[in-house]
This record gives structure tokens, sequence and C-alpha cells, in this order.
């Protein structure tokens, strides 16, 4: 066998900035997505949804819908109250938390503007949707209950009567208590220094480019459900719990899926909606949502009120930190929306090391849509207030932000660090992406062009923001999420197929929906097994031939699943080697895997392939005694630790004094996300991701009306930016590999969006501290800039 | 969202169009680009029986001059009005501020009459000819008559046009030697304007001999701030600063989720100085 058929000293795979497999038919639209996705019979589902915020439904009449042209089926919940099952919790944070049963469609109360309350099923979408006009509903209108302070308030109008409460939980990590740390009274007691702030979480809306979208197609022996999901496993396995429908029964399938950010990491009452009235037809029905409906129905994210206390020295040692937060869940709970904020709850702390922190938060039901994981779920928030606060710090101690934070993070020879929130992070190195940030931004000089400006009083200041986050990521080992009462664990599964002409195929148990693992995957594989790149094929998201996965969200793919992938490609190669050694006639110790083929040691120019074993396995004419002829391998990971990638992201803004205009002028940022696979798919997650932050910190935000009504109801007055809106993003990296698992990586799907939000904030206020301005809530839009300013100049005048 | 049925009309006459208009009454609508009218449908927010789609009219597109007088079809696309040479020569204005709509795409859809006859008070091409003294063209089953622009815009969304009625031409008076600036401010480059301003000086030795100035979104029509145009008639041009405090004299912007009333007014004052010291040149 000649060498070069044995493979050659190629250039590793992982590393390579390979273009995406995936990206020639996603850009060309040439694909599935499941409202392209057509099948024999297809019916139509059109959702009639509540115009109140909170009200009694006393009387639901679809009659005249039904005498409507090429209508097949109209009901109301009502109608499929016994059948239609309910939506689930996944995480159930707290013993005494109130789950209020949530159903696909209102039997007999709606709790906030967009919830289903009937359906018409047509022929046609465009008669399904006229039909709805034809469907009479009276409603009683109740009190709504918007504000998170008031929906607390005695008195106040109740979301779920049966309650008795608008409150769903209060969870707590004391570090006193938990024994990871000192308790924060001690802090507090001994602080020179003690500063708080409330900062406002607005609510966000993920806003993907897809709408969701679901077809179910109950004909033949089994349910087949293509949806628009991020879950595809777990949408199966609930639907099976809460319907009662045989597991084995149901495929469901997630093609192509057009982004989620969390968005999709849910099971919706239309997916339920669309199933029952499948069942209900014995046809199969689609349905796909209007933006509108999207941006009322769909879960958003954040909505929180953080009021945090750091305590320190004078020196700028931060001594404790005490966080209380209110998380608005709106009137039902997803499937993981309690948990949300409690991953937030981890990273207060975030790079420092002070002794002391304690963290409360309580869930809030109100009458508004619910929220739930929104890119980075819970992490943003927390970065996001402890990078705001430490800036606080500095300015109260006139130090450079960035000396602040040294003289509090964890050195470099300080890992394996076991933070007082109790974890242990591996590793991580925030000195060097902090000097290369620095350069690459040049810092000093734009420093010294800030203090020429705020001397020369030019109306357009300059500000300069840092942000030097670090995020949880690999979400997640399994025991930890059993501790903090998840429903399910966090392990991820990987098989990998060989075929007789020596191309691989891989079964993922992750969902892409964006993120190219069919490229990062390939070139995992591509290493592992010694074949070639585009020899690899990446089949996911059908639980039909993905049985097991517990899919994609939390920036856990590669950090989970890669490492299933590559344990299984290390099952291949062992089964391989046996069979290599019989057909070199050698002992399996003999051999050595090595530029991508079995080789004999000393005698390199001896060697088989892997391909070569595939092929021989299929022949099975010549094994061993006793080996199985086949080399496929599956594996199942389950992480013991959280990956921790961390980075410094700096941030200068032009802010016009006159109109409150913020202008990005430069944005840098050096992420150190471990080990890179393929560079160009994180950079490309990394500039989405900034993106997304800077769009929390300049632009989005949903907006309720006194009576409940989402008046950010559309794109065009939910201000999603364009890449008109974005500066250039200067994107870097260090690479200090994680050492919790074989590949050294650790996760970049949410580390922009976690660093930017903070750096740009941190950015706008330095541009007008001089005049007294200590916040400005966000959106920082031009006219809270201006008004922050108004408001801190009439202060200084009457301080003066 | 799915519009209500409606009946579909492509005419390829003018006098087809308006008769349709004249037959259907109020309950027609002219489709002239789309893109405000659209999104009203798909929401179901009005619910026409007839679009007559003005796209089969060639005769309606594009751009000429009629002596001093810029002649432009109401069907001549956004994108064609920023950009054609004739237009950027004789009314710089108006092509600036065809130039800050939307994004490309809606440019090269969009067009000048359906932006002046939706009449939406942040839209960028009403002030622009408000500023300009443009006066539009409008044609009926009686024949045609000319209104100035300050008479066609009346309320929000409203203007003089009849429901049988079509603007089809507009007419700029060409301002040699003036300077021009349209000025805005807007949350994303894609969005409507926050507040933006329309400015129009002529200048001689340094003097600014008269200005004219429209402000977008500063009520429910564009409004001509006469009390800025007063202070700059014969004065020095470092007047301006204390001209463009009087830009919010006779304006009643609304407050909504971009931004408050008094935000809006204060905006005014800022751009209208900043829109008048750009075309003036200093």
């Amino acid at each position: 066998m000649t060498a070069t058929l044995a493979g050659t000293a190629a250039e590793p795979e992982v590393g390579r900035a390979r273009l995406r497999k995936e990206d020639a038919r996603l850009v060309t639209g040439r694909t599935r997505w499941t409202e392209n996705i057509t099948v024999p019979g297809m019916l139509h589902l059109a959702i009639l949804r509540s115009p109140h915020a909170h009200a009694r439904i006393s009387r639901v009449d679809t009659s005249a819908a039904l005498r409507e042209p090429n209508v097949i089926a109209a009901f109301s919940g009502a109608d499929v109250a016994e059948t239609q099952g309910t939506m689930a919790c996944a995480w159930p944070v707290t013993e005494d938390i109130v789950l209020p049963i949530y159903r696909p469609l209102a039997v007999d109360e709606v709790r906030h503007v967009g919830e289903p309350v009937a359906v018409v099923v047509a022929r046609d979408r465009a008669s399904a949707t006229d039909a709805l006009e034809a469907i009479e509903v009276d409603y009683e209108p109740l009190p709504v209950v918007l504000g998170l302070e008031s929906a607390l308030a005695d008195g106040a109008p109740l979301v779920h009567a049966d309650a008795g409460t608008n409150k769903c939980y209060t969870w707590v990590l004391d570090s006193g208590e938990a024994g990871t740390g000192k308790a924060v009274g001690e802090a507090a007691a001994a602080a020179e220094l003690t500063i708080h702030r409330r900062y406002v979480q607005q609510r966000l809306v993920p806003a993907s480019m897809e709408p969701r979208s679901v077809l179910v197609d109950p004909t033949g022996d089994e349910w087949t459900i293509y949806s628009a999901t991020q879950i595809p496993h777990i949408l199966r396995f609930l639907l099976a719990a809460t319907t009662g429908t045989p597991e084995h029964k149901i495929r469901v399938i997630a093609p192509d899926v057009g982004g989620g950010f969390g968005g999709k990491l849910a099971v919706t009452p239309e997916e339920w909606i669309a199933f029952a009235a499948a069942n209900r037809v014995g046809k199969p029905v689609k349905y796909t949502e209007s933006r509108s409906e999207s941006m009322v129905s769909a879960h958003h994210g954040r909505d929180m009120i953080q009021d945090i206390t750091l305590y320190a020295r004078r020196d700028g040692t931060v001594t404790g930190l005490s966080v209380k937060l209110l998380a608005n869940m709106g009137a039902y709970l997803g499937i993981v929306t309690p948990g949300v904020p409690i991953l937030g709850a981890f990273m207060y702390n975030a790079i420092y090391k002070f002794p002391a922190y304690r963290f409360e938060c309580t869930g809030v039901f109100t009458t508004t849509t619910k929220t739930d994981a929104y890119r980075g779920a819970g992490r943003p928030e927390a970065t996001y207030a402890i990078e705001r606060i430490m800036d606080e710090l500095a300015a109260e101690l006139d130090l450079d932000p960035l000396e602040v934070r040294r003289r509090n993070w964890i050195r470099h020879d300080e890992f394996p660090f076991t933070t007082v929130a109790g974890l242990e992070y591996d590793s991580g190195n925030y000195e060097a992406a902090t000097e290369k940030a620095m350069q690459l931004f040049g810092y000093d000089t734009l420093r010294a062009e800030q203090a020429k400006r705020r001397v020369a009083g030019d109306p357009v200041q300059l500000g300069i923001g840092v942000s030097t986050y670090t995020e949880m990521c690999g979400l997640a080992p399994s025991r930890i999420l059993g501790a903090l009462r998840y429903g399910a664990g966090g392990w991820e599964s990987a098989s990998v197929r060989l075929l007789p002409t020596g191309k691989v195929e891989v079964v993922t148990g992750t969902s892409p929906h964006g993120q190219g693992h069919v490229t990062s995957w390939s070139q995992i594989v591509a290493d592992q097994l010694g074949v070639a790149f585009d020899d690899v094929e990446v089949l996911h998201g059908d639980t039909r031939t993905s049985h097991k996965g517990l899919d994609t969200y939390g920036s856990r793919s590669l950090a989970v699943g890669g490492i299933a992938l590559v344990l299984a490609c290390q099952k291949v190669r062992e089964k391989a080697r046996t069979i290599a050694a019989h057909l070199l006639e050698c002992a399996p110790d003999d051999l050595e895997f090595a530029d991508g083929a079995f080789r004999v040691r000393g005698t390199p120019t001896s060697a088989k392939t892997i391909g070569e074993c595939a092929l021989a396995v299929f022949a099975a004419h010549d094994l061993p005694d006793g080996v199985e002829p086949q080399l496929d391998a599956e594996a199942t990971f389950d992480p013991q630790t959280f990956s921790f990638p961390h980075g410094t992201h700096l941030c200068a803004v032009d802010v016009d004094t006159e109109t409150g205009a913020a202008t990005i002028r430069k944005y840098v940022c050096v992420d150190d996300v471990g080990t890179v696979v393929n560079p160009l798919i994180v950079e490309g997650q990394v500039h989405g991701g900034v993106a997304q932050g800077i769009a929390q910190a300049l632009y989005e935000e949903a907006v309720f009306d006194e009576d409940g009504n989402l008046v950010t109801g559309s794109l065009a007055d939910y201000t999603v930016p364009s890449s008109a809106d974005l500066p250039e993003i200067v994107s870097d990296r260090t690479e200090t590999p994680a050492t919790s698992n074989p590949l050294g990586v650790k996760g970049v799907g949410e580390a922009g969006t976690i660093a930017s939000t903070p750096a740009v904030v941190n950015a706008i206020v330095d541009a007008l501290r001089p005049s007294g301005v200590t916040d400005v809530p966000m959106p920082c839009t031009p006219e809270r800039v201006w008004r922050a300013l108004q408001t801190a100049r009439s202060g200084q005048e009457v301080a003066a | 969202m799915i519009p209500a049925a409606f009946d579909y009309l492509r005419p390829t006459t003018v006098e087809d169009a308006v008769a349709a208009l004249a037959e259907a009454g109020e309950e027609a609508k002219v489709l002239a680009g789309g893109h405000s009218l659209l999104p009203v449908l798909r929401l179901r927010l009005a619910a026409p029986t007839l679009l007559v789609d003005l796209g089969g009219l060639p005769q309606l597109r594009g751009v000429r001059t009629d002596g001093d007088t810029l002649v432009l079809g109401a069907m001549t696309t956004h994108a064609e009005v920023a950009g054609a040479p004739v237009v950027v020569d004789a009314a710089p204005l108006l092509a600036q501020a065809a130039a800050t709509i939307g994004d490309r795409q809606v440019r090269h859809r969009g067009t000048l009459g359906g932006s002046l006859a939706h009449a939406d008070p942040a839209g960028d091409l009403p002030t622009a000819a408000v500023a300009l003294d443009a006066e539009l063209v409008l044609a009926g089953p009686a024949g045609r008559r000319t209104v100035p622009a300050r008479e066609f815009f009346v309320d929000y969304f409203t203007t003089t046009l009849r429901p049988d009625e079509l603007l089809v031409e507009v007419r700029v008076p060409a301002l040699p030697g003036w300077g021009s600036h349209y000025l805005k401010v807007n949350r994303t480059a894609q969005a409507w304007a926050t507040v933006a301003v329309a400015a129009v000086v002529e200048r001689e030795n340094g003097t600014i001999t008269q200005a004219r100035v429209a402000l977008t979104n500063m009520g429910p029509t564009p409004v001509r701030a006469v009390a800025v145009e007063r202070a700059l008639a014969g004065v020095p041009v470092d007047a301006i600063e204390a001209a463009a405090a009087h830009a919010v004299e006779g304006t009643s912007p609304a407050s909504d989720t971009t931004a408050s009333a008094d935000y809006r007014r204060h905006l005014a004052q800022v751009l209208a100085r900043r829109a008048l010291t750009a075309a003036a040149g200093s």
C-alpha cells in the first residue's frame, strides 16, 4: 500500500478556516425550511389570538368559521381541553415554586395579548386566515399586571388567581451558607466603600430570521413532526410525556432552521395546537407564524431589575457582592423560564476573586408574553451588572477601569480556581487577553484623545468602555443540573458510521440552526480518523437517525457534543486497529495511528487507513476470530465541569452631547474560547454575538402599553439593527485550552453577546461621567442619553 | 399575515387608472411601490376591494428638465431620484433626502409619488418637496390640476388628492446658486426619521439673502419653519444659531415609542442649526 493512499502528514483540519459546507444551500435558499415542506393532503392552520392582556373567556363560537370557504375544522380551547395536553416547565427551581397550568389553547382565561384562543384548519393558508374573522369570542376583561414591583405589591391583581400570589419563586445562593465563601454581611460591615446600583435589563425579542413553523403529519402508523426548533429530541420527549402519545411513534425532524438565539429552545403551544389539529382532522397540518405573531407570542428574553451592591476597600479590592434580582416570568413558564436568572447566579462574581457573595432572585408573574432563554440566558445580565459596577468602583477611586479589574481578577497562575459561587474555573489568562486587546485598540492613545476632548469641551465626547467577561459554557454536567432541579441531564451523544468506500456518516445529538456543526464536526472527524474533510457527512435533527441527544443551546454543542464525537471516533479507531493489525499481520500494539493511518512502528510505509479497514469489514472475508464485521461506534459524553471562555472587549463611542446620539467608533474584542476548530466560524459567532449585544445596549426594547399591548410589535418599532448600524468589529483571540475536555474547547455561541453590552454602555457612561452621569438605561437611545445629560447637569447646578 | 381579498388592476394609461379609481371610489387604493401599503394590507388595517397598480405606466417614470423646472414622474423610484445627475444638479436636496430612505431594496421599489401621496409625517420626500416649493400635478376625470406642495399635505396621511385623482408629476423649480442640506436623525439606518430638517439657503457675499427650512415629523404634515426663515433674511451666516432656536415655533410633534415631543423639539433646533450651517457652506 502506498504512503499516499495511507494518508499524508497534511495540515490538521482542526484550526483551519474552512468555508462552511452548509452555506451554499442556506445562503441561496435551496434548502428545506419547515415552511417549504409540503406533504400530500396537507392542510393549513391559523390561530386566533387574544387581544386582551387579561380576560375571562365567557364564550367562543366557531360555527360561522366552519361555513367559510375551504374550512375543514374550527375549534377552541374548550373543545380540546381534555386532549390537547399541557405545556411543561422543565426547570422548577425550588420546591415551593408556583407552576401554573399552561394550556396550548386557552380554555377559560387569557393572560397575555397574543395567547392562542381558537383555530381554523383550511385547505389553504389564506382561507384559514380569512375564516378567523368569523370566530366570535366574548371576553370579560380582568385587571392587567405589568410591572415587576407592582405585581408583588399587596393587593395586586393576580395573574393566576389559584396561586394566591404573583411570586413564582425565590431562589438564593449565599456563599456563607453554601460554604463557598464568607457571609456577605461580614463584608458589608467591614467595607470601606459600598456602592449600590439598580440596573434594568429591558425585555428583548429573540427575533430569529426564520419565524417558528411546524408541520404535523399524523398519517400512517406514526406522527411525523417537522419543526423549526433547536430541540427536536426534547420536543419528542415532552410531546410524548404530556399528551400520552407513545414516544416511539413520534418522529421529530428539525430541517434547516434559520436561527434561534434561544427563541427556539422551546416547546411551543403552536406545536401542541398543530398536533391537536392534525389529530382532530386526521390529516397533515402546517402552521407558520407571521412576524407579528412571532413578536407577541414567541417567548421574550431578559426583563429583570437588578439591585447590586458592591463592597470594597479603598485600595480597590472588592470584598463582597450582593445581588437582588426581580425576574419577569411573564404569564406562564416555558421549559426553562425560571432557570434563566439562576444560570446568571454563578456568573456575577465573574473573573474576580472576592470572598463573599449573596444572590437572591424572585421570579414574578405578569400578564405579558412569557420570557425564557435568549442568547446568553442569565449570563449577559450578570456580566452587565458586574462589569458596570466595576466601572463605578473605578470612578469612585479615580482609577482606570482596567486597573480596578487587574486588582481583583484571578491571575493566570491561580488556576484552577474555585469561585465564591462554587464553580471551579479550570483555566484562563485574563492578563494576556487584556494586554492584546489594549494593543489592538490603542487604549492609551484613545485615553489621551479623550482627555484632550474633555478639556476642549468638544460637543462630541469620547467614551471608552471595558468588559472583561467570563461565562460558563458546555451545558452541562448532569449531576449539577440535577442539584439545580433541572428536569434533564446535560450529556450529549454521537455515533460514527463507516461506509464501505471509506466515507463516514456522523450522527450527532446536537441540533444546529446556523452554527455550522456539519463543517466543524467534519474537521474533527477528519483528524480523528484520517479521512478527508469532504468524505464526512453529518446527520442531525431527525430523531429517527439521531435517536439520542439533548440538542443545541448554551454554547454546549462543541464542548459537549464535540467531545462525544471524539470519544466515538476513538472507539472506531480501536476497532479498526484490530482489523489493521490483522491485515498487516502484526500485533495491535505494534501499530501507531499517525498521519491518517495505522502504521507499523519502525516501518511507516506498512500502513492501513481506516477506509481500508472499513472495506475489509464490509467484505468480512478475512477477519480475526470473534471480531464483529463493523467499525461503527457510539459515545455519550457527560461533562464533569462547565467550560469558561473569557475575554476582553473594548469599545470607543462618540457621544454627541447635543443630540444624544452614541456612535461606536471602534470595537475590539479578544476572546479566549480555548482551542479553535474553525477560526472562520468562531469569528462569525463573535461578530453575530457582539451585534446582538450592541442591539441590547443601543437599539432593542420590547415595550407594553398600560393595557398590556405590545407596542413594539413589528420590526418597524422593534429596532433590530442592520449591518448599516454596526461598527467594524476587530476580533482576535488568545487560546488557553480548557483542561476539562480532550479537545480543549470551551464554546463561543454566546460570548460576544455576553461581553459586548456592558462594554458599550460603559463607554457611553464614561463619555458623560464628567457631566455627572452614572447611568443611562438601556437601550441607550439618543433621547435617553440626552435626558441623562440634562438630569445630571441640572443636578450639578443644584449641587453648585 | 395575509391581506384580505382584493381585485387587482394594472392599467397602461393614466386615463384608465383614473377611470378605475373613479368607479371604485373610496374602496380603491393605489399601488405605487407598496412599501407602506402592503404592510397595512397584511396587518388588515385596511381592506380595499381594488388595488390599482401603477407599475404598468412607464410614462410616469423618469426625470427631465423643462426650462428652469425639474420635472419628475410620480413613479420615479427613490434610487433614481437619489442618483439621477439632473436631480443631483438641479435639486440636490431632493436627491439627498431620497438617499436617506430605508435601504437599497426600498429605494429601488419605493416611488416619489407614492411617498408624497402616502403623506407620512415621518417621510423625507414630503419635507423636501415643501422646502423646495415643489408643485404637484394631479390627474382626475376632469383633467389635470396643479397644487403647491405646501397646500398638498393636509393632515396625518391625508392630502388634497381626491379618491379619483392620481399624482402624476412633481415639478421642482431650480434654485441655482443656493446651498442645501437634508439632515436626519433616526433610530436605525432603515428607520423613519425621528426628526429631520431640510434647509435651502441663498447667499450673497457672506450674507444669507433668504432661506427655506422644512421639518420632518414635527407635526401631522411637513412644517415650514417660517420663524427661522424670517430670522434669516439678509443676515450674516453667524445669525444661524439664534435663528435655529425658532425651529420649534408652529410645530406640534408627537410622542411615540421612538421619541418624546420634548426631545423632538430639542432635536429640531439642533438639526436646524446644523443643516442651515451646512447649507450655507460655512
